[in-house]
């Protein structure tokens, strides 16, 4: 296993795109790691003869750029209007609960983290989520509720399994 | 080396023969076949056909527009009709194999319907028991221009789309035509800009055709943040060719060296299918260097976006492909004078351009033909919410809403009314339930106070609050403002302070005038369409259900009584 550094160069060095610019490769980045940890800032401003709080700037201001290694697992309800319309608000409410959250975000065992979306892109079949990417549409708050439970039952047996 | 557009077509009609004594199964696995679990059904399938040992075709194919009955199967013995499985359950995959695919028997009682073939002569014989999907209210109203082979080919396979007629309108522009009669073909044609704006799209291209300069770029707009809009990434998913010809005809007529197609980062399907057609156009010699052995060159390039709505603005997405933040440009300059790089550039929506190919090879007058007055071709309407039938559809221009919503769309979902339309993305605000019978018509829709924007179209039933509904489109607008100019970062934060009082049933009379004062302010002193047009959802439900935010200010309660649910919203914003 390659070590962060070497990841994080290889990343950025062979995106395929002729453009390549520091949202490309920090994109490129996330792409390998799922986030952007403090080496990958200072390789990109290196690599793009930019400072630093070049890079921070475009960093910061896209949402999709996490900053802490991701979850183990992650799901996303969508809060578009469609969703918003066909119940995402209880949807949200009852993963939530499944998820022992109180509010958008991490669990502290690092085993699940919730996030909303804007627009999961699949507004036809309303309400959706993403589960690790992966879309699941016409969800009610009692499917969601128990994908998230089933997921974190799967995450506890796998634990008791290592141990 | 430069192809022959001849021996490319040939090659493209042989495969399509080899293939055509097999049978064919097709899968939708756009998004919302994906949403539907296709892929499951994709797997089941395929290990159908394996342990069966039966000799077909599977392609994953893109979006055929029946979204609400996906996964969707549809399976055509040779020469026979598309028999279509809708809500496919992949425990039955084996079954279908057994029994219609080698046993050449459909399975009525699974079935939703049949489409025959194009070529259908006097002696088809329809299968029996199933009906004729081209009678289906969601495609008897249709015509494909842009979607004409969504969901019939495959759309990472180049040759599909050359048997279909594809690259001929590059090919018949490179060899009889002129850039400018190019442009003039695109001119007649009518057509206009289908992200929002409706501005003419030969007026666009002949601001950078007439700039001299060498380096000149087409950029393609397919962010498509809209809640309620998937058209752009469903044409990349489903037919992405389409685009990728349309892209460098815009090219060929304005001069331009290069084109970059513009994604959000995440969105899997559009990017990989895009990608790949525009890496088989470079193999094949229809994108690079003499392209197919003229003295034409032009390449295109697929950019990513982090999650930003108002990359979707022109100038600001010219900033994201730069690598910046997406924030507006001050303009003047003009991206047709200072654009991507500081490059002449035009930029189009997805929708716009993928109409180009057709525009060629048909003729500007064919198009005009269709449409009403001067909205000419069609709507790519995307339908979600609480309708029976949600979906993607291509309908003439100058249908009425209200057909499309009550026939089309089969109506309202339970036996429910009509509340209001949600419509043109989170800016577009909302139309009452009364004003829907009006034509789809850039005039008459902007006359009427409705925004058609890209195409979404969400409908809301009966037990909707309009406040809340009004509050979690602002909630959107608050978090995508890019923080550039402080009308709207600051006017947005205000309104949403406001309405989440109102929804808490704490607002005070005053408020409404609060709103109003803020939205004018935001307005008048706003950078670009994202704080300019801030106020629409509010100032839009204002209009139609005034009763409604009175009854939330003085009688201190909900008419549908569901604002009290739990309210969400991210929680990090640009701020």
């Amino acid at each position: 296993m390659d070590g962060l550094e070497q990841r994080i160069e290889r990343a950025v060095r062979s995106q395929a795109q002729p453009t390549v610019t520091i949202l490309s490769s920090l994109l490129a980045v996330e792409d390998e790691l799922h986030y952007i940890p403090r080496e990958a800032v200072d390789w990109v401003a290196q690599f793009m003869g930019a400072t630093v709080n070049d890079v921070w700037a475009v960093a910061s201001f896209y949402p999709n750029f996490r900053f802490e290694p991701p979850a183990q697992r992650q799901v996303e309800v969508c809060w578009g209007a469609s969703c918003h319309l066909m119940g995402a608000m209880k949807v949200v409410d009852a993963v939530l609960e499944a998820a022992g959250l109180e509010t958008e975000g991490e669990r502290p065992d690092h085993r699940l983290s919730v996030r909303l979306n804007t627009c999961l892109g699949a507004c036809a079949q309303a309400p959706v989520m993403s589960f690790d990417h992966h879309l699941v549409g016409r969800v009610s708050p009692e499917s969601a509720a128990d994908r998230v439970s089933k997921i974190l039952q799967a995450e506890q047996a796998a634990v008791q399994a290592h141990t | 080396m430069p192809a022959d557009f001849e021996q490319l077509e040939k090659e493209a009609i042989r495969r399509r023969d080899a293939d055509s004594g097999r049978p064919w199964l097709r899968v939708g696995t756009a998004l919302c076949g994906q949403a539907a679990g296709a892929d499951a059904v994709v797997d089941a399938l395929r290990q159908a056909l394996d342990v069966q040992g039966v000799d077909a075709r599977l392609s994953e194919v893109g979006c055929i527009g029946l979204c609400y009955s996906e996964p969707l199967l549809d399976v055509q013995l040779p020469g026979g009709a598309r028999v279509f499985y809708g809500n496919f359950d992949p425990e039955r995959a084996s079954d279908v194999v057994s029994t219609h695919v080698s046993g050449g028997q459909p399975i009525a009682d699974l079935a939703l319907g049949y489409l025959g073939p194009e070529d259908a002569g006097d002696d088809f014989v329809p299968p029996a028991g199933l009906r004729n999907l081209a009678l289906h209210p969601m495609r008897a109203w249709e015509n494909r221009i842009a979607l004409r082979n969504a969901g019939n080919i495959d759309p990472l396979d180049i040759y599909q789309y050359i048997a279909s007629g594809g690259y001929g309108a590059l090919n018949r522009a490179l060899l009889e035509m002129t850039p400018e009669e190019a442009l003039k073909e695109v001119n007649e044609s009518g057509l206009r800009g289908r992200g929002g704006a409706a501005f003419p799209t030969a007026t666009k291209w002949r601001f950078l055709a007439g700039n001299p300069s060498r380096d000149k770029y087409i950029l393609c707009n397919c962010e498509e943040g809209d809640p309620g809009a998937f058209n752009d990434k469903a044409i990349l998913e489903s037919d992405p060719h389409t685009l990728v010809e349309g892209v460098i005809l815009a090219g060929y007529a304005t001069g331009a060296s290069k084109g970059y197609i513009f994604i959000r980062h995440g969105h899997d399907g559009p990017i990989d299918r895009c990608r790949a057609a525009v890496k088989q156009a470079q193999e094949l010699g229809l994108l690079g260097e003499n392209i197919l052995g003229s003295d034409f060159s032009f390449d295109v390039e697929v950019a990513l976006t982090g999650d930003s709505y108002v990359a979707g603005e022109e100038s600001a997405l010219m900033e994201a492909i730069e690598g910046k933040r997406a924030m507006p440009r001050f303009r003047p300059p003009f991206p047709a004078q200072f654009g991507l790089f500081g490059k002449p550039t035009n930029i189009n929506n997805v929708k716009t351009l993928s109409y180009v190919p057709e525009i060629v090879s048909r003729g500007g007058e064919w198009f005009a033909s269709i449409g009403h007055d001067r909205s000419t071709g069609t709507a790519i309407l995307c339908l979600s919410g609480a309708l029976n039938y949600t979906g993607m559809m291509e309908v003439p221009l100058g249908i009425n809403l209200k057909d499309v919503l009550y026939n089309a769309a089969g109506g309202i979902r339970g036996g429910k009314k009509l509340k209001f339309l949600q419509t043109g993305g989170p800016l577009g605000g909302v139309l009452g339930a009364d004003n829907v019978d009006v034509l789809l018509d850039f005039e008459v829709l902007r006359n009427a106070g409705a925004i058609l924007g890209s195409g979404g179209i969400i409908a809301a039933d009966e037990d909707t609050c309009v406040v809340d509904l009004t509050r979690a489109l602002v909630a959107f607008c608050q978090y995508e403002s890019c923080g550039k100019c402080f009308p709207c970062r600051m006017g947005m934060s205000h309104l949403l302070e406001v309405l989440e009082r109102i929804c808490d049933l704490q607002g005070e009379p005053e408020d409404l005038d609060l709103m109003r004062n803020t939205g004018e302010n935001m307005q008048a002193g706003s950078l670009c369409g994202h704080g300019q047009l801030g106020f629409n959802p509010v100032s839009s439900a204002l209009r139609y259900f005034p009763d409604e935010f009175e009854a939330h200010i003085m009688d201190r309660r909900c008419p549908t009584g569901t604002c009290h649910e739990p309210r969400f919203s991210p929680s990090r914003s640009r701020r």
